[in-house]
């Protein structure tokens, strides 16, 4: 591959799967309430 | 279920998804369809290829990622399908709803044709039953496809036999309802595409000639950002890859619990999304890359997106490739998989909508709804004309349904009813990422004209000259007359009163809720 397609597949990547990365860090950090949670699960999950 | 703090006798309580993470999972498994695998990597290989990846982040978080939290909160504060959540936000904007419902049950019509089609290259990657000659095989054997665009009844038995198969999964799946039907089996299927789709990545780059395809996926030309074609391709293809504005994000999040963060989870959604695509990107041009050296071409001279991509271009590179059949398993289960899911979703906003107006049951309006678009789309779709008719629906109903459709809602929620600080205010309420006015200006201002720029070019390109050179009678009839029917419809079918039993008149799961809030706000 030439240096730049290298470059920006990598710029691509990062800034995309970054992007996800940083939105499920920021869903782990805030986990789902409780008191929010079902009644009852569904039994096949 | 049961719900000890209310004792009244009242309408059976809305389903949710059980968890944020099973919605999550179905929202990805939604809006990662056919269009990332087929659509995606050509829009950015001809649009400036790496130096696309300005516009598409731009439009992306300008534009899809604000249009995505609208549908949530229009979903999810008003708790019903499209017809039922814009009724409650204002009465006038109830045909909005009902717009989006029909726009679904065109696009469930012919998107179940597709998924047939790959159902069964499925099955002819392992005896590469097109020969040496992919497009003749697709057109002519398999599709049967007529010289002239028409209506006929000449049923094409390899098409009408996998397309039932698929109606008869997807309905069993409809009729499950939310927790054990679409959670489920997106539960499974999504897992199960991201695998496939990795291996099928992973074997294209290993093919010879993989790092011509990438260079020309990547590498940028940058005069393209000057070019506001670009960037009007990046805008519309954001809003396709998304499914946003028809129904669909409105539809599911009406199903989540409560307290739910809508922005924290759709941003997660969408880059999911784009991840994907990505993804995608590097597989399909790895692949093509092959494609051309095998062929002692350049790139493109063999670079093509939609059916030509999928049914002819993949099937040659099946064909050439060491462990060609494994290769084609993948691409094509990727594709029955990825449109499957999204099927459903689509196949949601019909149901909702009418379990919601007509106060029915899930068994009963799924099986209704989903038997009535079956039969549609067995009736008009497996025949040797069914292409023709595919090819229109799908570009009229993407130009004046979807883009039409969503310029019209957002006009009309931000600018005529102004309810976007209520929209705001509530998508704050629960949620991690905080957009105030930030939100506002690019859903009242920057989406709006983006979308008239989109709709006007669309209206252009299609009064100046007949789409495809199909005959004008069919164009009319099934372009124009159909996208022009869907909004008169949608007028007709406000006009149907709610069924007395509806939760329009009475649902107190919904009432508590507002009381609540009103409590909340006047503290």
């Amino acid at each position: 591959m030439t240096p730049i397609a290298i470059t920006m597949m990598v710029i691509a990547i990062l800034t995309v799967w970054g992007g996800l990365a940083l939105a499920l860090l920021n869903l782990k950090r805030h986990p789902e309430d409780e008191g929010a949670l079902p009644e009852e699960h569904a039994p096949e999950l | 279920m049961s719900d000890p703090s209310s004792s009244r006798a009242a309408p059976a309580k809305r389903e949710t998804f059980s968890t944020r993470r099973l919605f999550i999972l179905s929202a990805i498994g939604s809006a990662v369809g056919l269009g990332n695998i087929w659509r995606f990597p050509y829009i950015a290989y001809d649009n400036g290829g790496g130096a696309f990846l300005i516009p598409y982040l731009v439009a992306l978080l300008t534009a899809g990622i604000p249009l995505l939290f609208l549908d949530y909160a229009v979903g999810h504060k008003y708790r019903g399908s499209a017809p039922l959540a814009y009724r409650r936000l204002h009465r006038a904007a109830e045909p909005l709803g009902w717009w989006q419902v029909l726009v679904c049950f065109v696009i469930a019509a012919y998107y179940a044709v597709i998924v047939a089609w790959s159902l069964m290259y499925t099955i002819y990657s392992f005896t590469e039953a097109w020969g040496d000659d992919a497009e003749g095989y697709f057109f002519g054997t398999f599709l049967n496809v007529s010289e002239a665009p028409g209506v006929g009844f000449n049923y094409v038995p390899s098409v009408f036999f996998p397309l039932l198969l698929i109606w008869i999964a997807v309905i069993i799946i409809m009729v499950a309802g939310i927790r054990k039907g679409i959670s489920r089996a997106n539960s499974i299927l999504l897992p199960l595409l991201m695998v496939m789709f990795l291996l099928l990545v992973i074997q294209s780059l290993f093919l010879p000639g993989a790092t011509e395809g990438l260079n020309a996926f990547f590498t940028p030309d940058w005069q393209a950002l000057a070019d506001p074609s670009v960037w009007a391709a990046a805008y519309g293809h954001i809003f396709f890859s998304l499914s946003v504005g028809y129904g669909i994000m409105v539809t599911y999040s009406s199903y989540l619990k409560r307290r739910t963060d809508l922005t924290g989870s759709g941003v997660v959604v969408a880059f999911s999304n784009s991840g994907f695509e990505i993804l995608a990107g590097i597989g399909v041009f790895a692949a093509l890359g092959f494609m051309a050296q095998a062929a002692g071409a350049g790139v493109n001279d063999v670079v093509t997106q939609g059916i030509g991509l999928a049914f002819v271009a993949f099937p040659t590179i099946v064909s050439q490739a060491p462990f060609g059949a494994l290769m084609g398993v993948l691409f094509f289960g990727s594709l029955v998989f990825a449109g499957v899911t999204s099927l459903i979703s689509v196949l949601e906003v019909i149901v909702a909508a009418v379990q919601d107006k007509l106060a029915w049951g899930r068994v009963k309006a799924s099986l209704v709804v989903s038997g009535l678009v079956a039969a549609v789309s067995l009736g008009l779709f497996p025949t040797a004309t069914g292409l023709y008719l595919l090819d229109t629906s799908d570009a009229f109903v993407n130009s004046f349904g979807i883009t039409l459709g969503a310029l019209v809602t957002v006009v009309v929620l931000a600018w005529f009813l102004r309810k976007l600080p209520l929209l705001s205010a509530h998508l704050n309420r629960t949620s991690t990422i905080k957009m105030r006015r930030a939100w506002m200006v690019l859903i009242g201002g920057v989406v709006p004209l983006v979308l008239i720029y989109l709709v006007s070019n669309e209206f252009m390109s299609k009064i100046s000259t007949t789409y495809e050179g199909y005959p004008e009678w069919f164009v009319g009839l099934f372009g124009w007359g159909m996208a022009g029917g869907l909004v008169v419809l949608a007028l007709a079918l406000t006009f149907i009163p709610w069924s007395r039993k509806s939760k329009a008149h009475h649902d107190p799961e919904y009432q508590s809720i507002v009381d609540e809030e009103e409590e909340e706000s006047a503290r």
